[in-house]
């Protein structure tokens, strides 16, 4: 039975947590993501789960690596610097293929920065942040609805592949306040999802289940089997290198079936826009009421594995890239290899807690739009040999 | 006839990495007999440390888990509460316990978590080669310390146990030894009675063993049992101290 009811971001993913069978969570207080903590520490006990305020974001995360060892869904929350603090952490629960989930409500940066809204994590969460060679799989939430969607996808992709699972999230999210549908308990989340765990049907080979009664790999004492362990250091010559290898495939299956990614009038789209979470709520606006220009939009949901083959085929027709985001240009950097030269890849950005406008936004397409005819313009001009007209209508 | 002496169970019988004369073999043993003897090696859950016990979970024959430097009481806690039908021990070094995760430590600990400490205090830090430890005593030369260990620059030896004592939530800390057969009985007995507290709900229990480590202080076996007796037993006094 569904019920619609209105909730911040902040609450609409702690109750979409829980929703999805997580039953621990620890986390220390940080804005702009506190409703989360104390939404927790009133709503755990109720399902018999576990909360405990942390001593810091270093403790929260390994508390949460080992409520992970011992089979349970698990999730820390954060914002930006508290994230930096959880980075050997996630590097562990990468290297000793635990599940977790870790939200991040990021704010600005770098250093204490402010609390208000930022972009500025995403190198740290989809380039790795800990040491190593490991990818978090990350999602980017863009309302409250999807706040709260996306806990049980990235549960299950955690369980599935036994891997950690990054929300990334901003304080704009995080604060609002939108219409929610709580689907009933057996529902399924909008979305593809993966099914089969069933290796024979194509699911996951990694023992993947997240059912808590059959993770085979769980510390739950040696009764009536060998016992576990969970460990991610082998010293033994090449033992290492083999658990990397047994990574990177892992990573290269999560590349090939799990991307996520919204396209939004693309057919026919000259400039296409391509941002995530709050910013792609501003330019998915900018693309409706557009009448001008013919503006499509690529959203992607999963920032890694990240959509590059939807935005290569886009660049394809564009005639020029637009990538927006609340940061100095960090996805802008995987757009451009996406894209690897077939169009124009711009940037607008704000940093700082800067939130960009419709307005930053038009203004920029503006000028783009500028830029590619007096370009075309001035090949013209070489081509003919002879003085064109130089007017143009913006 | 009867089998009077066998190896433990919830020990597996292979050779184990340790240089001759430390104490983490003793200590490895004593928890696998305390372990078998209570009858609870399909309970118990361990955390391992960062140190030279790095890979205590290759020697124990009981469900293990690793745990970053210093974190070992945040993993157990979180193993702990989400199963607590479970034996959950953590085993660390002066290092993962007294100087990165005291943080840890003293919460756990201060929450009251109903775990069982093996603390294993040899003053140094063996594995990356001898450098000063919170517990390394005045005048100790270490890697890091190699004209002694002096209070203007360094502190005093860190008393983690006897800070901790004084939380009302901590409920069993003893100090032992392995510098003769009738410590390392005693020792024994106080892993048991941390262990039995935990099975009987009683709360927090840490069993500080001095350990030597002749490598790095530069001793021969003998010499560093000695030491321990005569030297560090008197900067960190045996017996039960909550």
């Amino acid at each position: 039975m569904n019920k619609k009811i209105l909730m911040t971001g902040n609450e609409a993913i702690a109750e979409g947590a829980i929703q999805a069978g997580c039953r621990f969570y620890a986390g220390y207080p940080i804005t702009p993501q506190n409703e989360i903590t104390a939404y927790m520490a009133k709503r755990m006990p109720q399902e018999k789960g576990v909360f405990i305020q942390a001593e810091s974001e270093i403790s929260a995360v390994n508390m949460v690596l080992g409520a992970a060892a011992a089979g349970a869904r698990a999730m820390t929350s954060s914002s930006s610097p508290g994230i930096s603090l959880k980075q050997e952490g996630i590097s562990y629960l990468a290297g000793c293929q635990l599940p977790a989930v870790i939200v991040n409500i990021m704010r600005g940066g770098p250093g204490l920065g402010n609390i208000s809204p930022s972009q500025s994590d995403y190198f740290q969460a989809v380039k790795g942040g800990g040491h190593g060679d490991y990818h978090s799989i990350v999602l980017a939430p863009s309302s409250v609805q999807e706040a709260f969607d996306f806990m049980k996808i990235a549960f299950d992709l955690a369980d599935e592949y036994r891997t950690p699972a990054i929300i990334l999230g901003d304080g704009m999210l995080g604060q609002m306040m939108e219409p929610l549908v709580v689907h009933g308990p057996r529902s399924t989340v909008h979305g593809k999802i993966k099914p089969t765990t069933n290796p024979a049907a194509g699911g996951s080979a990694y023992g993947g289940d997240y059912r808590l009664s059959t993770k085979k790999w769980a510390l739950t004492g040696c009764k009536n089997r060998k016992p576990n362990i969970i460990r991610s250091l082998l010293l033994k010559e090449g033992a290492l290198e083999e658990l990397n290898n047994e990574l990177q495939k892992k990573y290269s299956n999560i590349r090939t079936r799990e991307v996520r990614c919204e396209a939004f009038n693309l057919k026919g789209a000259d400039i296409v826009l391509v941002a995530y979470g709050t910013t792609a709520r501003l330019a998915r606006s900018v693309c409706k009421k557009s009448t001008r220009y013919k503006l499509g939009l690529i959203r992607p949901i999963t920032l890694w594995p990240f959509p590059t083959r939807i935005i290569e085929k886009a660049a394809e027709k564009a005639k020029a890239v637009l990538v927006i985001e609340m940061s100095a240009g960090q996805m802008l950097e995987d757009v451009k290899l996406a894209v690897c030269g077939k169009a124009g890849v711009e940037f607008l950005g704000r940093t700082g807690g800067g939130i960009p406008t419709e307005e930053e936004i038009i203004d920029k397409i503006r000028k783009i739009s500028v830029q590619r005819r007096v370009l075309r313009q001035a090949q013209d001009y070489s081509k003919d040999g002879e003085q064109g007209r130089t007017t143009y209508s913006v | 006839m009867k089998r009077v002496f066998s190896h433990p169970k919830s020990l597996r019988n292979i050779a184990t990495h340790y240089c001759a004369g430390c104490g983490h073999g003793i200590v490895h043993r004593l928890i696998a007999e305390v372990v078998d003897e209570m009858g609870i090696r399909e309970r118990v859950i361990a955390v391992a440390p960062v140190g030279c016990a790095v890979l205590a979970y290759d020697y124990w024959d009981f469900d293990c888990t690793e745990a970053a430097h210093g974190r070992a009481l945040a993993v157990a806690t979180a193993i702990k509460r989400v199963r607590p039908q479970n034996i959950v021990f953590t085993y660390q070094g002066d290092g993962d316990l007294a100087a990165i995760g005291t943080n840890e430590t003293i919460h756990a600990a201060n929450r009251g978590e109903n775990l069982s400490v093996v603390f294993i205090n040899n003053a140094v830090y063996g594995m990356t080669g001898g450098q000063m430890a919170p517990t390394t005593l005045l005048g100790q030369k270490t890697a890091t310390t190699p004209s002694g260990r002096d209070a203007k620059y360094e502190g005093y030896p860190l008393k983690i146990s006897e800070m901790l004592a004084v939380l009302p939530a901590v409920k069993y800390i003893e100090r032992v030894s392995l510098d003769s057969p009738a410590e390392v009985l005693k020792a024994k007995r106080a892993i048991r009675q941390a262990l039995q507290n935990q099975v009987d709900g009683i709360g927090f229990s840490l069993v500080e063993v001095l350990s030597p480590c002749p490598t790095y202080w530069d001793m021969t076996p003998r010499q560093a049992l000695d030491w321990i007796r005569e030297v560090m037993a008197k900067q960190f006094p045996l017996g039960r101290i909550k």
